[in-house]
């Protein structure tokens, strides 16, 4: 993309193309003699790693529209199912989910080391206003697929997001309507965003595309923020960039898998594994982490119309960087001030983020003004002032200079800023943890569960005696739904034979029909059934309950989940602690109070429960001593009933878990050998350069 | 050019499924409210108190963030009835009947209060829930729509 290339393929075949379509001199231009600074640091390998995560995030989601179905009563149990039933399907959607998250984790970084090192400034402007077109595309992209699973938090995310709309005036509400093509959020909705989903990363391809052409023009701008002058500034593109970024996609890898095998539900919202319900809005909407801190300034404005120009001007205001920080230097390296007041803008950044998460009362309410006011400061004050009154330090000659003068440095203000970002980054995950943590409930204590951890396992006789006192006591009520017959005897289940399971199944009677009569007809259950809920409909199971819901019991267990708080959830992601939703369905059945403390007044048909957030509960206390009759020996108190049919419950909620923890540790100690041999090729390769 | 725009609004069927619903108002004793959907959006029917239209009269009209009298926003002869489009005027949530500190609604995704008109009191949303268009067929029956 440098102009006119001097490769000349030596192989006749090659040199036909070549003749007529330069291809292989256009790829030796760009990507193997291209000249880069010397002097890149790591931050620069985060190019690499976001054309690799948007073709991994290409890949595994035109495999994932395969299997899905984007129709609003269809969409939640398609991505079930894809989780259930497809091969790898979890893997596959795990990679995608947690995908989107490292993806933004990726950009900001990016975004941040452009901000840091003046990657903006003249002759660098449109390079850089691509980059935001990128962002502002991946932002609705995101958010788009997000609304794909249909679950609470999709539907009620779309719901306010597409009605920040409305804000514009007069045509506000027509505008909405368009977007939804209906009264409300619905199918029609669903059907254009899964649309747009699989289309906006082909745009965002070629915009990147564009991006990486005004790079190749430009030049890459680097640490010291001087141009390349004499050929001792630069070394060729491939070997020395190729290995450097292969070493970091690499190290970003093993983040990356961290996710994907152990905490694919902490970047998550328990919310969303309850299929959206129109009628019930949940309790606190927060959005995905890497949007926070937008939904922070949309809150902090009173005023509806003026919030939402605040928060689309937030992300607007970077293309106009090149034009409001006027300064010479580049690099913050030798601006002793912008360098400190960027700190704090991170600082901001992470600040509002955390906000977002919170409900919106009281002290939050003033910080985020606060918080928000800073952050607009910092570019329309702050940058043009510090330009016309700070004193730059002198910056080196050239990049061989300041490479010399480096030689020996030390590469750990890198780690340790990574940490830092890192525990900045949970900082905000904590705030959406908090947000749920406020809804005056009582914390369930931590359990032991022989499936935490890395190695973790299902205990087989807890399954069964759990799958036992879900079919005598739980059923009567809760359906379960997701799990089939079949899955009795699936590897990582209960341990059921395959006729155990058939057995199991021919005990129920299963709707089926219409026969040649045109009727519909009752059979004994296959081992292809799915178990039969208890109810034809949520009306019918309202009605029969006292107007309250039993939720079905396939997913309760990811479905449910309570907050860890500050520093909690930090220890878990290293401690890849993941249970909330055991410890809470465990907490509850025992959580049952005879009196109410004095002081609570229950309404009628409810009781108390120290566990259930507002304490009163429709459910009457389902477990006694001596109830289900175990064959095994093991106590029959409701301690252990409701322990073993916690366990049986985790273990239709995901069905896959011991496959994804094996993987993962294959997958580990693969990563990590591939990651030592880079890192000994790259340096080998850069001692030539040094 | 038009075609394009056009085809993204509500199609036929979803039009056609729009049309006006009749709600019978018999079984909703007084102080209790039911929720109807309509066009895919909620719809409270309130049965209000005389505690709860004295509320609703007794604020000046012009204190109100969206000035409105209680008198406009119910039908003549029919005070008690309260029909409101049930989904905040702030960013589309549902908020919960008989909760908040006016006795009205209580939208819990970014904390508006509406009072027992359905008007807004407290909070970012910037207008008071709609009232849809209705009509009473009988005493005992409207039309929504």
């Amino acid at each position: 993309m440098s102009g006119p290339s001097d490769f000349q393929p030596t192989n006749p075949a090659l040199k036909w193309i070549e003749r007529r379509l330069p291809i292989m001199g256009l790829m030796h231009s760009s990507f193997v003699a291209y000249p880069t600074p010397r002097n890149l640091n790591y931050w620069w390998t985060f190019g690499a790693i976001l054309s690799f995560m948007l073709g991994v995030q290409i890949l595994t989601g035109v495999i994932l529209a395969m299997h899905y179905t984007p129709h609003a009563d269809m969409a939640f149990k398609s991505v079930e199912l894809i989780v259930r039933d497809v091969n790898y399907g979890w893997l596959l959607r795990n990679i995608h989910a947690s995908g989107a998250s490292m993806f933004f984790f990726a950009v900001y970084i990016h975004m941040f080391r452009g901000l840091y090192y003046g990657s903006y400034k003249e002759p660098r402007e449109v390079l850089w206003i691509l980059g935001v077109i990128i962002y502002l595309l991946m932002m609705a992209t995101g958010f788009m697929g997000y609304v794909l699973p249909w679950g609470q938090m999709s539907f009620w995310g779309a719901t306010v997001i597409t009605n920040l709309f409305s804000a514009v005036p007069y045509f506000g509400e027509s505008i909405v309507t368009l977007l939804w093509g209906g009264y409300a959020v619905g199918n029609p909705t669903l059907n254009r965003f899964f649309s747009l989903h699989y289309l906006l990363p082909f745009v965002i391809a070629g915009v990147v595309v564009l991006h990486i052409w005004a790079l190749h023009v430009a030049g890459q701008n680097n640490p010291a923020g001087v141009e390349p002058k004499t050929e001792k500034d630069t070394v060729p593109f491939t070997p020395y960039a190729t290995m450097k970024d292969m070493f970091g996609v690499s190290c970003f890898l093993l983040f990356f898998a961290w996710f994907i095998f152990y905490m694919p539900n902490y970047l998550g919202d328990a919310e969303n594994y309850i299929p959206a319900n129109p009628a019930v809005t949940p309790a606190h909407i927060v959005p995905e982490w890497y949007y926070l801190p937008f939904y922070a300034i949309l809150r902090s404005i009173p005023n509806k119309l003026a919030g939402v120009v605040a928060m689309f001007g937030a992300i607007i205001i970077l293309a106009f960087l090149p034009w409001l920080d006027t300064a010479k230097t580049r690099s913050s390296k030798y601006r002793p001030l912008a360098k400190q007041f960027f700190w704090m803008f991170v600082v901001v950044c992470i600040g509002l983020g955390y906000l977002g998460a919170q409900p919106p009362e009281g002290i939050y309410v003033i910080v985020g003004r606060i918080l928000t006011f800073l952050y607009f400061a910092y570019f329309l004050i702050l940058l043009p002032l510090l330009a016309r009154i700070e004193k730059p330090r002198p910056v080196p000659n050239s990049i061989a200079d300041d490479v010399l003068a480096k030689t020996g440095g030390k590469p750990a203000p890198m780690v340790s800023t990574v940490i830092a970002l890192m525990v900045a980054g949970g900082l905000l995950l904590g705030g959406a943890e908090s947000a749920r943590a406020a809804e005056g409930s009582t914390k369930p204590p931590a359990q032991k569960w022989s499936f935490s951890g890395p190695f973790g396992k299902f205990d087989r006789g807890a399954m069964q005696r759990g799958l036992k006192v879900y079919k005598e006591v739980c059923a009567s009520c809760h359906g379960l739904s997701f799990v089939a017959f079949r899955n009795l005897a699936e590897p990582g289940g209960p341990g059921y034979s395959v006729a155990q399971a058939q057995a199991f199944a021919s005990e129920y009677k299963v709707k089926d029909g219409p026969n040649d009569q045109g009727e519909m007809f009752e059979r004994p259950g296959r081992p292809a059934d799915y178990f039969p809920s208890p109810f034809p409909n949520e009306q019918a199971a309202r009605a029969a309950n006292g107007g309250a819901f039993p939720p079905d019991l396939s997913l309760i267990t990811k479905a449910r989940s309570y907050g860890r708080g500050f520093p909690m959830f930090l220890i878990d992601f290293f401690t890849q602690y993941q249970e909330q939703g055991p410890d809470y369905v465990t907490a509850l059945l025992q959580g049952y109070e005879d009196k109410p403390p004095a002081g609570v007044n229950l309404p009628e048909g409810s009781y108390y429960n120290t566990y259930f957030p507002g304490h009163a509960i429709k459910m009457p206390k389902p477990l006694n001593d001596g109830q289900v009759t175990y064959d095994d020996g093991s106590p029959a108190t409701v301690a252990q009933y409701a322990k073993d049919v916690t366990h049986f419950l985790m273990w239709a909620a995901e069905p896959h878990m011991e496959a994804r923890k094996q993987l993962g540790l294959q997958v580990f100690v693969f990563l990590i050998l591939l990651t030592v041999l880079l890192y000994f090729t790259k340096k080998k390769v850069w001692a030539n350069a040094h | 050019m038009w075609p394009l725009v056009s085809q993204m609004n509500p199609d036929a069927s979803t039009v056609a499924a729009g049309a006006p619903i009749e709600v019978d108002l018999t079984p909703i004793a007084e102080g209790q409210d039911i929720k109807v959907f309509w066009r895919g959006k909620p719809i409270y029917i309130s049965h209000r108190t005389k505690k709860q239209i004295e509320e609703a009269r007794k604020v000046p009209v012009s204190s109100l963030p969206d000035p409105q009298s209680d008198e406009q926003r119910v039908k003549p002869g029919h005070d008690q009835w309260l029909v409101v489009v049930g989904i905040c005027t702030h960013l589309g949530c549902i908020p919960i009947a008989h909760e908040g500190a006016y006795d009205g609604f209580f939208c819990p995704c970014h904390g508006s209060v509406y009072d027992t008109s359905g008007r807004i009191r407290q909070g970012p949303a910037p207008t008071n829930l709609p009232v849809p268009p209705y009509t009473f067929v009988s005493d005992t029956k409207i039309q929504i729509g």
